[in-house]
């Protein structure tokens, strides 16, 4: 019974180790330029957490299979090195791995949040809500309209709460319910949410931030591959949440002037 | 240490005469923890029922689950479940599996069982308080359960609560109004019932010892409970008011969680100041110690349990019980890892990683101390003890997987994703069971006087074991290609492909679920026609081995109370009953350890 369940553990280990090894399910493709730490943070990560599983699981099997069922008159023996071992070796192994996971993933972060966005980035906004994200382009003005809660209305469309009867800056924004960005060109993205949380999800483009009601949050990010994706939203929002997605269409820059000009026809 | 007189008086109660005094309205510690232990029991039964019925669902989107719609007449037309009665039994399934199960079975029904048995005393200090817990867990179960039936249904908001989802009412939601009030009346009468438990474990502890049991001298599934116990008393006192101010926005209009200028329904909701992240800051200071709560009487079952069936002390107990303590203080330094993306100040999420990776280093510790007190062992194998190795090679899994939701940058891409659920339902959900299975295979005998059905409890084990695996380790395969939880189907178009995985784990599911019906089998019928079970059937040392009857006695000792003369785990010695002395033998003996 003692080796045999040994061998499950073995078994069990390995199996477990092969479609992480062969990337049978693995993350989408990266297409931010921010991406590459976070990826190369992954694979750091998963190579230091697969061999302290593999490691960990063998021993445990191995010590299974054998030192159960001893011989009678058989003595029990003392680990050499005893506990002082264990702690070092904990301390010194895991400690190192923590440190270099911790310095090392520090900085992958700070190179999503730490940095601002420049000046040249194209500001889009994003405003979620039970159960869908509306995206909002300044328009030729360059400037967003300010929102006017109790103005929002889904039965007339004004998603956004646009005065666009007495206010200038309403009549050229640009509101769509799908998100379009050209290529290569960083995007500052302004979320608010209009009701309860919400969250904006990109495997492919690396992002993930919630939507905190009261508070006006904000991304950057550079897409380099033109291409469709989905976003969805990743906080539980109510009974509609599996279904709250959007695409996000990265253009190259013809077809993304091209896009707008639609789009502020349609408006 | 305390004289032993002393605390005959603080605790002394006679025997109860009536049915109601005796099984029911109970101040003994041993009844009560039976009444936990049997709370859990239900509590288990009904998770796992709402999580079958989840899966199925996931696996076949459309199926009709005959009979659904006698649980909810607004739930499951033609008896296909809409998309909030799946997130209903979602909430229902994790609140009751967290607070109910993992923080009631192995904490309050072992602890309550054993810690005054394992520390000398005849009871608790305050048996009243102790009582008055459990009813009051009982009755906050039933008010969870009740949400079913109440209004538009339980909440659907998930066990986190989140506001301002929570805190709007009915208008996000069916449930949202009188399920989220049910849910949190029943959360906050949960703490009053941990409280008072807490305090209680506290003091049988620290005063009630009996002589010569040193706090060195405690068993580690008592340093277990005391750590928990310490745990459980902030942590509980802080969800509590959280609890009771979300109340207060449904029911007073206040907005302590709901911010001004919310819209649904193209209606201005009205209120105003209110933050959504003071929730997850007073929800997660509590989330987090929580997880150590259910896993860490799990920790000091297993080592308790194993120590017996290897036939030699840990490699050190004391560098186990400081781990345990390193891991109950660090648990409130790392609870913001699970608000990386939620808008905090990203330095503060560097904040919460550094603390959240160096957790690691305790649990790595007790690991490895496990591992090594392995070696040279003389290791039984019997249900009790495949389910603590069991216990290891879980907890190894789901803790390696901490790893990537330490770390910020990592986290963008498995935040609430299956790799969260995946690593969590691992850590501290199959292991924590594992703990309470090893426990109840070996503390059976001395419960109810006659043991557990061997061939069944391997049964038991080897489809819990495959099968917990089958389950949850292709859990983490869906978070890494990025499929979100909480969602009753997988509308995005890159998650498609995953669905067959979900078919996978939902028969394994169902598989394993059977098995533990194997389980319960074994329970009842073992404990009316099971084999007798002399005082002491796996030749072990501490206290609750010593008592004059088995089951113990009312007072647990009967005229006198034990005398302690030796580390709790002294085996591998040579004394007159074999290889081992046990804690209340005056025989002097040559020990192999003695770290007192």
């Amino acid at each position: 019974m003692a080796k045999f369940f040994a061998i499950t553990i073995l078994v069990i280990a390995i199996l477990s180790a092969i479609p992480i090894l062969r990337h049978t399910w693995w993350m989408a493709e990266d297409i931010s330029t921010h991406g590459a730490p976070i990826d190369e943070q992954m694979s750091e990560t998963m190579a230091e957490a697969g061999i302290s599983f593999l490691a960990s699981q063998f021993i445990l099997a191995f010590f299974i299979w054998k030192f159960s069922n001893p011989r009678p008159g058989e003595k029990i023996k003392n680990f050499p090195g005893g506990a002082k071992a264990m702690v070092w070796a904990a301390v010194l192994l895991v400690g190192t791995e923590v440190l270099a996971l911790g310095v090392f993933g520090a900085k992958a972060w700070a190179n999503v949040y730490f940095t601002p966005p420049s000046s040249s980035a194209m500001p889009v906004q994003v405003q979620s809500g039970q159960f869908a994200f509306y995206f909002r382009y300044p328009g030729p003005d360059g400037k967003f309209a300010p929102i006017h809660p109790e103005l929002i209305s889904e039965s007339t469309q004004n998603f956004y709460g646009l005065d666009t009867n007495n206010d200038p800056d309403a009549k050229d924004d640009i509101v769509t319910a799908e998100m379009a960005i050209p290529v290569n060109r960083e995007i500052h993205l302004l979320m608010h949410s209009k009701d309860v949380g919400h969250s904006f999800f990109v495997p492919e483009l690396r992002v993930q931030q919630d939507f905190v009601p009261g508070l006006d949050l904000s991304l950057h990010f550079t897409a380099t591959k033109v291409g469709r994706y989905e976003i969805v939203c990743t906080q539980l929002c109510g009974l509609g949440h599996y279904n709250m997605k959007a695409y996000l269409s990265v253009l190259s820059q013809q077809d993304f002037d091209d896009w707008m000009k639609k789009e502020a026809a349609m408006q | 240490m305390h004289d032993a007189s002393a605390h005959n008086q603080v605790a002394h109660h006679a025997p109860p005469t009536s049915f109601i005094r005796k099984h029911v309205f109970s101040l003994d510690h041993k009844v009560i923890g039976k009444q936990y232990y049997g709370l859990a029991l239900v509590a288990v039964l009904v998770g796992m029922a709402l999580s079958w019925l989840m899966r199925i669902h996931l696996g076949w989107t459309n199926f009709a689950i005959p009979g659904l719609h006698l649980l909810s007449k607004n739930g499951a037309p033609g008896n296909v479940m809409t998309p909030e009665f799946y997130l209903q039994l979602m909430t229902m399934h994790a609140t009751i599996m967290v607070f109910f199960v993992l923080t009631t079975a192995p904490f309050a029904a072992f602890g309550n069982y054993f810690l005054p048995i394992q520390v000398g005393a005849e009871d608790m200090p305050f048996p009243h308080f102790n009582m008055m817990s459990f009813w009051v867990t009982f009755v906050a179960f039933l008010v969870l359960v009740s949400s079913f039936f109440v209004g538009q249904g339980p909440t659907l908001g998930g066990w986190t609560q989140y506001a301002p989802l929570s805190a709007l009412g009915e208008v996000t939601g069916p449930g949202q109004g009188s399920g989220v009030v049910l849910w949190a009346i029943s959360i906050a009468m949960f703490c009053v019932g941990q409280l008072l438990g807490s305090l209680n474990f506290i003091t049988t502890t620290l005063d009630m010892r009996t002589r010569g049991m040193s706090l060195w001298r405690l068993p580690l599934s008592s340093w277990s409970w005391f750590i928990t116990s310490c745990m459980g008393l902030t942590a509980f006192a802080v969800l509590m008011p959280a609890c009771i101010l979300l109340i207060l926005d449904h029911v007073a209009g206040t907005s302590f969680f709901a911010p001004g200028g919310s819209v649904i329904n193209d209606q201005v909701q009205p209120h105003s100041g209110g933050s959504t992240l003071l929730w997850q800051h007073l929800f997660w200071f509590f989330g987090h110690p929580e997880v150590y709560i259910a896993i860490v009487p799990g920790m000091g079952i297993v080592s308790h349990v194993l120590v017996t069936n290897m036939r030699k002390p840990m490699l050190s107990h004391r560098v186990l019980v400081y781990s345990f303590g390193a891991l109950a203080v660090l648990s409130y330094m790392v609870y913001g890892h699970h608000m990386f993306v939620s808008g905090m100040n990203p330095v503060s999420s560097l904040a919460f990683s550094f603390p959240t990776l160096i957790i690691t280093i305790p649990s790595t510790v007790i690991v490895l101390i496990w591992l090594g007190s392995l070696y040279g062992a003389k290791l039984r194998i019997n249900a009790a003890s495949l389910f603590s190795l069991g216990f290891i090679s879980m907890f190894i899994a789901g803790g390696v997987s901490g790893f990537f939701l330490a770390q910020p940058s990592t986290d963008i891409m498995l935040h609430a994703t299956y790799f969260v659920v995946g690593h969590f339902h691992m850590v501290m959900g199959v292991a924590a069971m594992f703990g309470i299975f090893a426990g109840t295979y070996f503390w059976f005998p001395k419960m109810f006087g006659r043991m557990m059905n061997e061939t069944l409890g391997r049964i038991h084990f080897w489809f819990s074991f495959v099968g917990a695996y089958a389950i949850f380790m292709p859990f983490h395969y869906l978070g890494m290609a990025g499929n979100v939880r909480r969602y009753q189907a997988f509308t995005p178009d890159y998650m498609q492909p995953l669905v067959p995985l979900h078919q996978f784990i939902t028969i394994a599911a169902l598989v394993t679920g059977v098995a533990q019906l194997v389980f319960l089998y074994n329970l009842f019928h073992s404990r009316f026609w099971g084999k007798p079970a002399s005082d002491n059937p796996w030749q072990a040392t501490s206290l609750e081995w010593s008592t004059p009857t088995t089951p113990p006695p009312h007072n647990n000792f009967g005229d006198k109370l034990p005398e302690v003369y030796h580390d709790p785990y002294q085996y591998g010695v040579e004394s007159s009953l074999g290889d081992y002395v046990m804690q209340a033998s005056p025989e002097q003996v040559k020990t192999v350890h003695d770290e007192a």
